[in-house]
């Protein structure tokens, strides 16, 4: 009783060690349970079919020339296309945040749209639109400008599909941006670059770095999107997700579980940076 | 509320009025018109064959195992969501930090890579796949293989929307309930689920969305048996690739249909809790 009452007293509710509260047991069991089973399990089959190859094959197979190519478009692509959502991430979450206009409720709620949208219609989609005679593609074609088929068409997918991570992770900490500081460089004179630069920029940077991390690894990943637009020409056009397609055609499971292997690493490495960066930076934000 | 009228970085009409024109042709560009092309596309060859094209055989027979797959899938990560939100919210424990990382995994693999881990494992050249071939059970090339994949892409969803949520609220109220004498049902019942509901619904409708439209984790343990293990994203690139395009549209444009639902939910779940929030501020005001 005397354990249960604590909880009751202010301030101490949240200290460690005390459990007040039913199913401690339960859900560690069921959460346990089921990220053994759906997450970690099936990376023991990856392990088995790498572990099965000889270090020697397994570099072979990972440093082939078409795989090497392969990374190259896949990691310079997702690069630009994190930058561009950056970019046009800022520029919605501040429009958003900061002004009022007719339509604003609207153009919040599209900016999800992306997450929203099947992959594969996203491709057929941005596919049709920059075709020759699409939408946009004869804008391009006029202007000499090869959209489908080339580097430039998987940049335009993958910065579709991430684009919410940037406007997501700064539009909060735009919110909450005090408007003193602001107001007082205003009345000092300054302009309104001088005030992002030195003001805002700073306030919004971790943020706008985490949106950056997690839209560019969203990026690396991305298939669905990509592979409609992109036309897939060997070291030309061709991500590393299709590359462990390919090889999965061939029935050369070892290739595809080897390359696999390289991106699965490549992305865990990436999510635990974002999830310390993170970290560090709330823990100064709380001066915890 | 009286506002101060102050003026802030990006105040003057003519920055303000240039950012909101180059805000709006953006989401024009990058939003709007794809959206309207779907559904152009989709109803090109008017909308006798527009109908046609959903209720051939085939098609309907993906929209099944679709909504089997979403059927599936939702109520089982919904159930493991709400366990690990009251789990790492409500109890401190070493490892709590690394169970939080841990259930993102999902979002940083490429669906490409969950769909091979799984098909490693369950396939015929795997270690429990082969154990199961002798038991003959087959679960990849066919719709068990496809519902495996979709609860492992979609499961952090739910987790995601009730963590921070639950964190922010605190456990205060769910303690009174216990000191009080309530069971844990009850607790959920009459404390937390008022309290959730409209995160929860959001997290179902957003694992829901994605149930529907996962395709690079799908296509490599389907096996795109076309009647068969074919789902709604699948259809749409064997349409594609058959060169009938007004027919991937057309499929298409229902999948843009369940995405353009989605985000009037998360809009309208924003809205309720900005309305629940302002109606706590009156509360305490007025005390």
């Amino acid at each position: 009783m005397n354990r249960s009452l604590s909880g009751l007293l202010p301030g101490r509710s949240s200290q460690p060690g005390k459990r007040v509260l039913p199913g401690f047991a339960l859900s560690l069991g069921i959460s346990l349970f089921f990220i053994s089973v759906v997450l970690i399990l099936p990376v023991t089959g990856l392990i088995a079919h790498t572990a099965g190859m000889g270090w020697e094959q397994y570099w072979a197979v990972i440093t082939d020339e078409r795989v090497m190519a392969s990374y190259k478009v896949t990691l310079w692509t997702a690069a630009v296309a994190a930058m561009i959502n950056a970019l046009v991430g800022v520029l919605l979450a501040w429009v958003l945040v900061r002004y009022e206009f007719p339509g604003k409720r609207i153009m919040d709620a599209l900016v999800d749209l992306p997450f929203a949208l099947p992959t594969a219609v996203a491709g057929i989609t941005l596919a049709a639109l920059f075709a020759q005679d699409g939408w946009y593609g004869q804008f391009f074609d006029m202007l000499g400008i090869k959209v489908s088929f080339t580097p430039l068409g998987i940049i335009i997918a993958m910065s579709f599909t991430s684009l919410p991570f940037v406007v997501r992770t700064v539009q909060p900490v735009l919110e909450d941006q005090a408007p003193e500081d602001e107001e007082a460089a205003v009345s000092l004179g300054a302009t309104d670059w001088t005030v992002f630069r030195r003001i805002l920029f700073p306030a919004i940077w971790p943020a706008l770095m985490t949106g950056i991390g997690l839209s560019f690894c969203r990026s690396l990943g991305e298939f669905g999107a990509v592979i409609f637009i992109a036309g897939n020409m060997p070291y030309v056009s061709e991500i590393t997700s299709l590359m462990i397609f390919v090889r999965l055609q061939e029935f050369d499971h070892a290739a595809a579980s080897a390359i696999a292997s390289v991106v699965l690493m490549a992305s865990l490495v990436l999510l635990l940076g974002i999830n310390l960066w993170q970290a560090r930076y709330l823990r100064r934000l709380h001066g915890r | 509320m009286l506002q101060r009228k102050v003026m802030r970085a990006g105040d003057q009409p003519l920055v303000k009025w240039t950012l909101i024109a180059l805000a709006f042709i953006t989401t024009m560009l990058m939003l709007v018109i794809p959206l309207l092309l779907i559904f152009d596309m989709a109803l090109s060859a008017g909308t006798g064959t527009y109908w046609d094209n959903l209720t051939n055989r085939y098609t309907v027979h993906a929209i099944g195992l679709t909504l089997l797959v979403a059927a599936l899938t939702v109520p089982i990560n919904l159930v493991f969501g709400v366990f690990l939100a009251w789990l790492v919210t409500r109890f401190e424990f070493p490892g709590r930090k690394a169970l939080i990382t841990l259930i993102d995994i999902p979002f940083a693999v490429s669906p490409v890579v969950a769909g091979l881990l799984y098909l490693l494992l369950y396939g015929s050249n795997g270690w429990l796949g082969s154990w199961l071939m002798n038991h003959d059970v087959q679960l990849m090339f066919s719709w068990p293989g496809i519902v495996m994949v979709t609860v492992f892409v979609t499961c952090p969803f739910v987790a995601r929307e009730l963590i921070p949520l639950m964190q922010q609220q605190g456990r205060e109220e769910e303690e009174a309930g216990v000191v009080l004498g309530a069971t844990g049902w009850q607790l959920f019942r009459r404390i937390t689920l008022p309290n959730i509901q409209w995160a929860l619904l959001y997290g179902v409708v957003l694992t829901n969305a994605r149930a529907v439209g996962e395709f690079g984790a799908v296509s490599v343990v389907s096996g795109n048996i076309r009647g068969e293990t074919n789902t709604l994203s699948l259809h749409v690139e064997l349409l594609y690739q058959d060169y009938n395009v007004v027919g991937a549209f057309a499929s298409a444009s229902l999948l843009a249909g369940i995405a353009l639902l989605t985000i009037v939910v998360k809009s309208f779940v924003e809205w309720r809790q900005a309305r629940q929030h302002a109606a706590l501020d009156e509360l305490v005001d007025n005390s």
